[in-house]
Parts: C-alpha cells; sequence; structure tokens
C-alpha cells in the first residue's frame, strides 16, 4: 500500500514537473517573455480570465512556443516508450526506435514527395514520410516472417531495412536534390521541431496518449521476456501474438513521430537506461517512468536548442545527442562504480 | 489425471524429432528423459510445455488438449526450467523469483498477499531466502540454477519440466540440484546426460533414440549394458554398489 501511495506520488511529482517545465520554456527564447504573463495568455485561451496582454507576446507564446514545447514533449515521451518496449522485447540493450528501420523509410518517403514530387502534392513531406516509414516496417515484418524467426531475426531485418532505405535515401537527394532541398532534407532527417502548430499537436499528444495506455496493459507480459522468448512462454505469455502486437505499436507511434518531428535520436535508447537506473526493472515503474523523463528531458533540450545559438535555430536531434551521449557515460561509470 | 503425452510426433525442418512418443508419468514422480544428443529429449520437452505442437498425436492435461489451452491456463499447472537462461538487466533474485507469478496476475493488479507468501515459500525452498535482495549477476551458476527453479515454484505448478538442468554445474550443485527436485511434490520431468544422476533419482526413465522411445521403466531395470551400447553407442558395465545396492554405470573408453 505504502509502496503503491509513493508511485503515485512519483508520479504526480513527474507530472508537476513537466508542466512546469513546459511553462518555463516558453517564456525563454529571443523575445522574453514573463512567466506571469505566459500564465496570463494560458488562463485566457483556457477561457478561465479575461487578462489583456499584448498581441504579439500572445502570438508567440500561443501559436510557436507551446505548440512547439507539447509537441517535444510527445516526442519524449513516444521515442522514450518506444526505446523501452523495443530494448525489452528484444532483449538488446542498445534497441531504440530506430531499430526497425521505421526512420530511414521515413526519409525515403520524404525525400520521395520532397524531392522528387512523388504524390503530385497530394500528401506532404509529413505524409510521404508516414507511409515511407510504414513500408520500411512492412519490409521488416515480411523478412522476419520468411527468416529465421525470432528475436535476432527482428534486429537482422531491421538492419537490412536500415541500409536499404538510407541509401535509397542518397540515392535520390545525390542523383537529384538541389542544395537548397539537401538543406531542407538534412534539418528535417537530424530532427526538428520548427514551426510545430496546434493539430501536429492535436495528432501527436492523442497518438502518444493511446500508446502510452496500450504499453501499459503490456507491462507484465515484458517483465516475463528479461530470460529470454522461452522463458516468457513457460510463464504463460503469447510471446508470438504480444511481440507482434507490440512491433506495430511502436512502430505506428515511431512512424507518427518521425512524420511530425524527423528522427530525433538518442531519446530512445538513453532515457530507458536512466529510468531503470532509478527505479528497477518492472516495468510497471519503469514505463512510466522512462514516459515523464522523455517529455521532460525533450521541453529543456529543445528549448536550449532554440536559445543557445539563436536566432539560428539547432536541429533539435543535435542538442539531443549532445546532452544525451555525456548522460549516457554517466551511467554506464555509474553502473560501473556500482557492480 | 496430470499431463500425459500420447503418440507424439513433431517434425520440425523436414526431420522427425520427436516420432509416436508417449509419456503417462505417474503423479509426483521424478521422470528421467535420457538420451544421447539429438535424440528428442528437448523437443519432447517443448511439446510436453505447449510452446510446440505435436504434428500428430496429442499432449493433455487433465485430459483437454494442450493445443487448445490459453498459455497462461497452461503456465499455472506447468512450470519449466531450462539450462541457463541469462539475463542483461539488474534484477534482483526476489525479482527474479516474482516472475513465477505472471500467470496468476491480472494486468493492472499489484502484488497480492498470495504472491508475496509463494515468493517467500519459494525461495525458503530452494534456500535463497537470504540472497533475496542480492543481484542476479552476484550468483554462482548453482544458485542461479536453484533460483529458476524457486521461479518455476512461485509459478505453483503441478508439473515440473527441466531440461539438463544440471548442465554446467560441480558434482556438489548437480547433487544438490537433484535433491531438491527428487523431493518437490510434483510431478518432475528431467532432461539428464549423467545415466549414474538419473539412477540416483530418477524414480522412471524414458530412453529416446532419434525421437524415437526404446525403452521406459524403473531405472534399474532399463538401464542395461546392452541398452547403453545399443543408445548411445559406449561400452558400458552396471554394477551394484553394496552399501546403496544402488546401480551403478561404468563405461569403459574404447582406447585402441
Amino acid at each position: 500500500m505504502i509502496r503503491r501511495a509513493k508511485g503515485t506520488l512519483l508520479a504526480v511529482a513527474g507530472l508537476v514537473v513537466l508542466a512546469l517545465s513546459v511553462g518555463v520554456a516558453v517564456t525563454l527564447g529571443p523575445a522574453d517573455v514573463s512567466l506571469v504573463n505566459v500564465r496570463d495568455i494560458l488562463l485566457n485561451h483556457l477561457g478561465l480570465a479575461q487578462i489583456p496582454v499584448r498581441a504579439a507576446e500572445d502570438a508567440i507564446v500561443w501559436q510557436e512556443r507551446l505548440p512547439r514545447a507539447l509537441v517535444a514533449a510527445a516526442c519524449g515521451t513516444g521515442l522514450g516508450l518506444c526505446g523501452v518496449i523495443l530494448q525489452s522485447l528484444l532483449r538488446n540493450p542498445l534497441a531504440d526506435p530506430f531499430v526497425l528501420g521505421v526512420s530511414s523509410g521515413a526519409s525515403t518517403g520524404a525525400v520521395l514527395v520532397g524531392v522528387l514530387g512523388v504524390g503530385g502534392g497530394a500528401i506532404g513531406l509529413s505524409g510521404g514520410a508516414f507511409v515511407g516509414a510504414l513500408l520500411a516496417f512492412g519490409f521488416v515484418l515480411l523478412l522476419t516472417r520468411y527468416s529465421a524467426s525470432g528475436t535476432a531475426g527482428v534486429i537482422l531485418a531491421g538492419v537490412a531495412s536500415t541500409q536499404l532505405f538510407s541509401a535509397l535515401t542518397s540515392l535520390v537527394v545525390f542523383a537529384f536534390a538541389d542544395s537548397d532541398e539537401t538543406r531542407g532534407v538534412m534539418f528535417w532527417l537530424l530532427g526538428s521541431l520548427e514551426g510545430m502548430r496546434w493539430d501536429d499537436v492535436g495528432l501527436s499528444v492523442s497518438v502518444v496518449a493511446v500508446g502510452v495506455l496500450v504499453c501499459l496493459t503490456a507491462a507484465r507480459s515484458l517483465d516475463a521476456f528479461a530470460f529470454g522468448e522461452d522463458v516468457a512462454a513457460s510463464l504463460g505469455v503469447n510471446v508470438a501474438r504480444i511481440r507482434l502486437f507490440l512491433l506495430v505499436v511502436t512502430a505506428l507511434l515511431t512512424a507518427t513521430l518521425v512524420s511530425i518531428a524527423g528522427a530525433i535520436g538518442f531519446v530512445g535508447l538513453v532515457l530507458p537506461h536512466a529510468a531503470r537506473l532509478l527505479l528497477g526493472q518492472r516495468h510497471s515503474r519503469v514505463i512510466p517512468a522512462t514516459v515523464v523523463l522523455g517529455a521532460v528531458f525533450m521541453v529543456w533540450v529543445d528549448a536550449g536548442s532554440r536559445v543557445v545559438f539563436a536566432p539560428t535555430p539547432l536541429p533539435v536531434g543535435v542538442g539531443t545527442a549532445l546532452v544525451g551521449v555525456p548522460v549516457f557515460m554517466l551511467l554506464l561509470l555509474r553502473r560501473r562504480a556500482r557492480a | 489425471m496430470t499431463l500425459n503425452a500420447d503418440r507424439v510426433s513433431w517434425r520440425r525442418g523436414g526431420r522427425l524429432v520427436v516420432d509416436g512418443v508417449s509419456l503417462h508419468p505417474r503423479p509426483g514422480s521424478t521422470v528421467g528423459l535420457l538420451g544421447p544428443n539429438g535424440s528428442g529429449k528437448s523437443s519432447l520437452l517443448r511439446l510436453l510445455q505447449g510452446v510446440a505442437s505435436p504434428d500428430s498425436g496429442a499432449v493433455t492435461l487433465d485430459g483437454a488438449d494442450l493445443a487448445g489451452l490459453r498459455r497462461r491456463e497452461v503456465a499455472r499447472a506447468v512450470a519449466t526450467v531450462t539450462q541457463q537462461a541469462e539475463t542483461e538487466a539488474d534484477m534482483l533474485v526476489a525479482d527474479v523469483v516474482r516472475l513465477g507469478r505472471t500467470p496468476h496476475r491480472s494486468i493492472f493488479g499489484g502484488d497480492s498477499a498470495e504472491d508475496a507468501r509463494a515468493i517467500a515459500g519459494a525461495l525458503e525452498h530452494v534456500g535463497l531466502t537470504a540472497k533475496a535482495d542480492h543481484l542476479w549477476h552476484t550468483l554462482s551458476g548453482g544458485e542461479r540454477q536453484r533460483a529458476h527453479i524457486a521461479r518455476a515454484l512461485a509459478q505453483e505448478p503441478r508439473e515440473l519440466l527441466l531440461d539438463e538442468p544440471t548442465n554446467h554445474l560441480d558434482i556438489r550443485h548437480q547433487i544438490e540440484l537433484l535433491t531438491l527436485v527428487h523431493e518437490l511434490p510434483v510431478t518432475t520431468i528431467v532432461a539428464l546426460h549423467d545415466l549414474n544422476l538419473a539412477v540416483t533419482f530418477c524414480d522412471d526413465v524414458l530412453v529416446l533414440r532419434e525421437g524415437r522411445a526404446v525403452a521406459a521403466g524403473s531405472p534399474h531395470e532399463v538401464l542395461t549394458a546392452e541398452l547403453i551400447a545399443d543408445v548411445y553407442g559406449v561400452r558400458a558395465r552396471l554394477i551394484r554398489d553394496p552399501v546403496t545396492d544402488r546401480s551403478h554405470v561404468l563405461f569403459e573408453p574404447s582406447f585402441r
């Protein structure tokens, strides 16, 4: 009972930290907006107050920074979640959301639309990326189906998919893109939260929320994978079904997020490890912890990447790597000291 | 009524790895599966576990075909310990044993008093209570196998399947482990390489060769020099220990 109360307390504390992070992050930027003004703007838009604010500040906060911070939070949540699931399911501490080749597929889809004009403008860059991501994942599933099954098969199929679609992307960029297009695609490939709008927020937040709930129902089964699929099966887990189910969920989640914000690296790789070090191995704890850590982490890294080289924005994926790698190294050293 | 196999056959990669084998263990007994590498011991255990389905014949649990039961239902009655299942995760011994409660829990329910009791009991049974809060990778090989047995006991099974559980263990740990297994109040089916361990700890044995059952019964009756020569291709003599009156298998080297 005490343990459960403590868990609830931690979860509430995490959400409060996340809300405060978003609140503070939107004050940061080339045009400083005070925290009080941010509060007033939010209250106005939520219909809780009618406080006079400057139209310019209102536009900056409500139309630019807030949607951006919320998409950042959704991306951190979703990518962290996919990282946890895939690391446990595939029993590989190096697995991340992109291990299935989804991001490479997305980039291929994006360059086909952006550079070659496939789809004739009917689908945008994001639509192309989403379709490409699903195609790459379909390729992985097919390859797994008709090759050696099991965990190793999935990872190898993911490697093949990643290489294939990366090569296709490079081919299109090399053969057909001019330098402007190349730069645009590169920026997007590294992960970028430029120009997020409220419909991006709606899509990413709702997809991620559903993903978190669905994955929490699989927490027990994921615990059982610790000693491999045979042990999981002997513990009553329907291995083939749960694996397919979780692979599809993580692929859809990753495809959605990549199509909105590009392939933001390191969040999905590093944060699950941090969550495990803090809270142990049980997925009923690790999943919520990763989700909150991921959201807070991304909000701050995004704020930093907007501010540090202002007015030139840094692709947020560069920021996550620059922060994520040292954090990862610290975790490794701590692990060694403890063992 | 327990776990039975009725003339099960299983074709794997074009090869018949289990060929018409039947197994009807007496409740509470310890049954040894013997036979050389590739004789189908592990394959038969996979069929008995229900993680693979036979091409013909049936494995039944209390008379119901395993193929028609949910994994969870099977796991509440049948637990398995394989050789050397390992993990990369930093798990506590108690967490490993807790995994055994998986088939007994609902999706969101927390640990019940029932779970806590089963986990404590299982740890006690294998003598690892003092190590409950130790990290998995600090355990020795023998302790890890005992922890796996505790994990299986936490499942509260009626049947325990063990696939060469003594591999890689030193002689003391082999004997400790099999003594523990022998004394468990469950029906145990254990694949073994060591014939003398089989003679010492098994009530019955089933000898397999190329997927087929070639002999079954009490180890003293089944294990003869002829059978060992026939199945394993080695010359052996059986002698009776005058102290315990148990058979012992002595192998003769084939020096030339």
